[in-house]
């Protein structure tokens, strides 16, 4: 149990720690790394609830497509980071202010919800009620009752797709291609041209 | 002892750390994004913890739709900043005005 807490403190403390060196870091390509940081150890905490699944996920999705996605393109495009930081030190009070507020509000509720609410009657977490391990108690579920949602979450990542093809595709003027249509289509009459030409003369367009 | 508070304290934090992001960083659309992934993970740790506690596994089922959209939020959102550094030649979204919105 001591373990337990020792494990739950370190990851949680690197969660939060990450996730505002995200947003307060200068250089870009660090705030992507904070943030596969916090990805990492939020996954962590999660392994602690017992959803290895959801763990395991979050660890492909996010550090596999999403951060290395904003690594590729922070680093591809060139932007001067320094002038996009100008308003930084004159929305940190009002920023600071909402954040507390925010802070103590949620907590509050957060712990009133969590010692009188219905889920205050379970002492221990079980991320996997049946006795099933986690991976087969999802699978029961998702493939019977959210069979539905679960197609339209591919519905969902398939548009998302086809959107971000579209939105970057374009096509560039002026760039030579073979075109083998072109090429077989070819005959000496369009190919070549017989000039007559005079002593003493060159040849003028 | 860990309980539930514990965890949602950590998401209330997560959260709020997200939402000061937008603030201080109003220009830098990427930053942006990443603070809205931070905030939506916030809002998967609230639901698998609360999922745990309630020895209920729909809070994952959620929690992993949650995870679907934000990939393909992300996925558009950086497309988007693609194409509009492409007409801008910058990313600052501050004087963001070409649909006259």
């Amino acid at each position: 149990m001591a373990l337990q807490a020792i494990a739950f403190y370190l990851l949680a403390f690197v969660t939060v720690a990450a996730g505002l060196l995200v947003v307060s870091a200068k250089n870009p390509v660090h705030s992507v790394l904070f943030l596969i940081t916090a990805f990492f150890s939020a996954a962590g905490l999660f392994v602690l609830l017992g959803a290895e699944f959801l763990a395991m996920l979050l660890i492909v999705v996010y550090v596999g497509a999403v951060a290395v996605l904003f690594l590729f393109v922070v680093m591809m495009l060139d932007i001067d980071f320094e002038a996009l930081r100008d308003g930084f030190a004159q929305y940190l009070p009002i920023g600071g202010l909402v954040a507390g507020v925010l802070t103590i509000e949620m907590i509050m509720v957060a712990v009133s919800v969590a010692t009188n609410g219905k889920a205050s009657a379970n002492a221990l977490p079980n991320a996997s009620p049946g006795g099933f391990s986690n991976t087969e108690a999802i699978g029961r579920v998702l493939y019977t009752d959210y069979v539905f949602f679960f197609q339209a979450a591919g519905l969902v990542l398939l548009v998302a797709m086809i959107g971000a093809i579209v939105l970057t595709l374009r096509h560039k003027p002026g760039v030579k291609r073979q075109d083998i249509g072109k090429q077989v289509a070819r005959t000496p009459k369009t190919g070549m041209e017989l000039v007559q030409i005079k002593p003493g003369e060159g040849i003028s367009e | 002892m860990i309980g539930l508070p514990h965890y949602l304290i950590v998401a209330a934090m997560l959260l709020t750390i997200g939402v000061f992001g937008i603030f201080v960083n109003r220009k830098n659309i990427i930053v942006i994004l990443m603070s809205i992934e931070l905030i939506l993970l916030a809002v998967n740790i609230n639901l698998v913890a609360f999922s745990a506690y309630l020895h209920d596994v729909a809070g994952q089922i959620f929690a992993m739709f949650v995870l679907t959209v934000a990939a393909a939020e992300a996925a558009v959102g950086l497309a988007i900043l693609v194409t509009f550094f492409r007409n801008r030649g910058d990313i600052a979204v501050d004087d963001a005005s070409m649909m006259k919105g």
